[in-house]
């Protein structure tokens, strides 16, 4: 065995090996790789090809989808944005969607932070609880939420049923799992001895709170809101029991059409939304970097 | 720049005592070092001062003032911590300024201020930067002088030094006592290294278990150690057990020394292995026992030597590599001679000796 045979193996234990098990070794290594690449392959189609295949869809011609495609048009997304349930549910979509986060960053922030420092007691439980909802099926929760509101309407009188405050109460239900959860592992990365250097500088809690430990926290934050955004636009299950008649919210009016239609319009509003919340991630990641986000 | 009073400070945590009965007062200007193994409380003691966590009981003063219950930012107390403990988000210029913005300084105030701060530790050319860009030395540089700028009463280290390279270590304790006795600032250290604790301070504070074992100055608390844990923490030494006879000290295996400072209830003494002489001859000379060299370990600087006593007792020797008379191991006989004011008698209590 010559000296470049040896120093050819791979990794200290090779170097001693007969020529011939190193090659078997090579072998292997290959034969590794390749099953991890093709592993990668794999799930990254699977995952591209139901996005693909909506654009795809969105430009075919004919009302009826059929391969080959008779031929192609931009027309369904006239016809998606001139769709006033596609759009008039897309306003309701982004302003439950909306309301949810600012609601649900507002109670998971503090809650992070005085479940982070342990100072409440049951603290685990406490987590425990607000995660519940990522949990239990959103369609329990949705039937769950409708008939504690109509019982709730009967004793106090207020219109709750159908209301959009009611909705977004709903929707925060949903977001208040992920804030937490993204809050709670990014403040786990602010290190508790920069907020003592701010207080020994002088900073009172707010100050420390408002020049440290929220900037510090500030990707997690962002991440908090991305997701609990694109989780609330895109829920159908707690909004169906939750909207009042005649209003309905994005994912509930494609819904109600794909009942009676299937014509690329509604791949086409789809696109749309893949875009839309494509630009916000991209916009939000000018301004705080997404690889540290997530 | 004040002087600090601690009075019987305690903490207590459940009923397991971290510090108990910490008692010091620390002259203004004096750079004071906490010594001790990791758990001995010194840490703790320091984040009492800080304000950072409340005492079970006992007092501390800054001058005249009660400072005991007085919040962290309401202190006046500047902090180096040993991860540096930076604003990552903040320049190097804004990690100074902090203090000085949270004390509503004007603008200009603050520019002239941190501007002069950042020199004093040689980073002025880098206060654009951002802490991730700097090196740890430099890094440590930049919050001294944020804990400096807001003219501090008091300034807390707590193991400032332990991230960094052995080097860099020397020059930034060079820089630290620097700038403490330029600023004039009342100084308290927190280390585990013996070493450096010896070449910074101006006194010593040896302590175990929350409790403090000897408080005096460097050089005193080498050669005087108040008990076998403070003689072992700090340098190499031989401890050999026995009685007083006769203003002499007898081992338990029969060797007798003189020595100069024998307290007459001590059962102890401690001889440093610098002092022990190895020579070839019996002179007219206090302590000269014949011994024989069983091991050497070469250090560089010098050599240690493990020798058997006729006794049986077994002493560490340590020689310079400058000096004379280097012997080697063998099966000759050399002589030990132990000038008879280096075999120091102690007693095994805590014991204070305030200088």
């Amino acid at each position: 065995m010559s000296i470049t045979d040896r120093q050819s193996a791979p990794g200290v234990g090779a170097d001693r090996r007969p020529a011939r098990a190193a090659d078997r070794w090579y072998a292997w290594v290959g034969i590794g790789r390749a099953i991890y690449f093709v592993g990668v392959a794999a799930s990254l189609f699977c995952l591209l090809v139901p996005l693909v295949l909506v654009m795809w869809l969105s430009v075919f011609e004919s009302e009826i989808p059929a391969i080959p495609p008779s031929g192609y048009t931009f027309g369904w997304y006239g016809k998606a944005l001139a769709n006033k349930q596609f759009t008039g549910g897309a306003s309701l979509s982004f302003e439950v969607a909306l309301l949810a986060t600012l609601v649900g960053l507002g109670i998971s922030i503090p809650a992070s932070l005085a479940l982070h420092r342990r100072r409440v007691p049951f603290s685990g439980a406490i987590v425990q609880f607000l995660m519940s909802p990522m949990i239990l099926p959103a369609i329990v929760i949705g039937a769950g939420l409708y008939v504690a509101l109509i019982r709730l309407e009967i004793a106090t009188g207020l219109p709750l049923v159908g209301s959009t405050m009611g909705l977004g109460a709903g929707h925060v239900l949903l977001t208040i799992p992920w804030c937490l959860r993204l809050l709670l592992a990014n403040i786990c990365g602010v290190n508790r001895t920069i907020e003592e250097a701010a207080a020994s500088l002088g900073a009172k809690p707010f100050a420390v709170l408002g020049k440290v430990t929220l900037p510090l926290m500030w990707p997690g934050v962002v991440a908090a809101a991305l997701f609990s955004f694109v989780v609330s636009f895109g829920n159908l299950e707690i909004s169906l029991f939750l909207v009042a008649p005649g209003q309905i919210t994005l994912p509930i009016a494609i819904l109600q059409y794909l009942e009676w239609r299937i014509d690329p319009s509604v791949a086409a509003i789809s696109v749309l939304q893949i875009l839309l919340i494509t630009a916000g991630l991209l916009l939000t990641d000018r301004f705080v970097p997404l690889t540290k986000v997530v | 720049m004040s002087r600090v009073t601690i009075h019987s400070l305690s903490k207590y945590y459940g009923t397991s005592a971290v510090l108990d009965g910490f008692e010091l007062e620390i002259n203004q200007g004096e750079l004071v070092v906490f010594l001790g193994p990791s758990g001995c409380g010194k840490t703790t003691t320091l984040r009492l001062i800080a304000g950072f966590i409340t005492p079970s009981s006992g007092r501390i003063l800054v001058g005249e003032r009660d400072i005991t219950h007085v919040p962290a930012y309401d202190r006046n107390i500047g902090v180096v911590f040993q991860n540096y403990a930076l604003f990552p988000h903040l320049s190097v210029f804004e990690n100074v300024a902090f203090g000085l913005r949270r004390r509503k300084r004007s603008e200009t105030e603050i520019r002239q201020k941190v501007e002069k701060a950042l020199d004093m530790v040689a980073m002025g050319h880098l206060a654009n930067r951002m802490p991730r860009e700097l090196s740890g030395g430099q890094q440590q540089r930049v919050a001294i002088a944020r804990a400096v700028v807001i003219e501090p009463d008091v300034l807390l280290l707590d193991e400032p030094l332990s991230n960094l390279d052995a080097k860099l270590r020397l020059s930034i304790r060079q820089e630290i006592r620097r700038l403490q006795k330029s600023l004039g600032i009342t100084t308290i250290l927190v280390t585990h290294d013996q070493e450096e604790a010896m070449s910074i301070a101006d006194r010593l504070v040896v302590m175990k278990d929350g409790e403090i074992q000897q408080i005096g100055p460097p050089q005193r608390v080498y050669a005087e150690p108040a008990n076998t844990f403070v003689a072992d923490f700090i340098g190499g030494a031989n401890f050999l057990t026995g009685r007083v006879i006769d203003n002499k000290f007898q081992t338990a295996n029969g060797l007798i020394l003189a020595a100069a400072h024998l307290p007459p209830d001590c059962r102890s003494v401690v001889i440093r292995p610098e002092r022990i002489k190895i020579t070839s001859h019996h002179g007219s000379l206090d302590n000269a026992i014949t011994a024989r060299i069983a091991n050497e370990t070469f250090l560089g600087s010098g050599r240690i030597f493990d020798v058997r006593l006729q006794g049986g007792d077994t002493l560490s020797v340590y020689v310079g590599a400058g000096e004379d008379g280097q012997p080697s191991p063998g099966h000759d006989d050399v002589v030990l001679h132990i000038p008879a004011k280096d075999v120091v008698g102690i007693r095994d209590a805590t014991a204070r000796a305030e200088p």
